[in-house]
């Protein structure tokens, strides 16, 4: 592939029973571009767990993806209330989501460490009051 | 095993079988969505209880061949909808986790 193509949605915070849109669309878009089931599973459940967190911690924000040669980069951003101790948001099963969240069967504190699980890289650039920039690379 | 052959297996019904051909190659039980997306494989049958719009998404995108909802739960229309508009194939049984997923022993 040698075009880069890139993709650009806003992260509706307000609605969490169509979170995920963002994520099935770009799984639809590199299934049409040809892409190995696994490297599309691995792009879009990492994408979704970030669109999920920024619904349920950060009101939403914006995502982009990247698909490269030989590389798809995903940029997501929220200004919500950024993440106070990055080392403990890693570990798993540590959560800060409400009770609600949990009742929908999120908040088990996996959706970074999944997020870190499926990518080749993962940054979090993240300032607290500020909000949250997460960038995760997935080599194909 | 496909996804057509368990649903027609006694003790299971049909709420979404768009891709009845799919199949089955391994069993995941679990209803925390994230612990799914984290550790159900491609192509596993995902029995659960978790019965809002959200599984849909989750089985799409962890590309389960279908969900079996155990426990005889019961879903919104809407969501079967969804399901159908989808691709993702989902059945039900009244049988607990554990019983729906001895169904798949030695078969898969």
């Amino acid at each position: 592939m040698s075009d880069t193509l890139t993709f650009h949605f806003d992260v509706d915070g307000e609605n969490f029973t169509s979170a995920g849109q963002a994520s099935v669309q770009v799984k639809k878009n590199l299934r049409q571009l040809g892409f190995d089931p696994e490297t599309i599973r691995r792009v879009s459940i990492a994408m979704y767990e970030g669109e999920i967190n920024m619904v349920i911690h950060a009101g939403g924000g914006t995502a982009d993806v990247t698909v490269d040669d030989g590389c798809i980069e995903i940029v997501l951003s929220d200004t919500g209330p950024g993440i106070a101790n990055i080392e403990q948001a890693m570990q798993e099963g540590f959560s800060t989501a409400p009770d609600n969240i949990r009742t929908l069967g999120f908040g088990a504190g996996m959706g970074l460490p999944n997020m870190k699980r499926y990518t080749d890289y993962m940054h979090i650039d993240s300032v607290v009051g500020e909000g949250t920039t997460i960038t995760m690379k997935v080599n194909y | 095993m496909k996804v057509s052959e368990i649903a027609s297996t006694e003790g299971f019904g049909i709420v979404s079988l768009p891709d009845g051909e799919r199949e089955i190659c391994g069993v995941y039980i679990g209803d925390l969505l994230s612990w799914v997306m984290g550790r159900a494989k491609a192509d596993d049958a995902w029995i659960t209880i978790m019965s809002n719009i959200n599984i849909v998404a989750v089985a799409s995108l962890a590309d389960v061949a279908c969900i079996i909802l155990a426990e005889g739960v019961q879903i919104d229309k809407t969501i079967t909808e969804t399901a159908q508009a989808k691709g993702i194939n989902i059945l039900t049984c009244t049988m607990p986790a554990y019983e729906a997923a001895k169904t798949f022993f030695g078969k898969l």
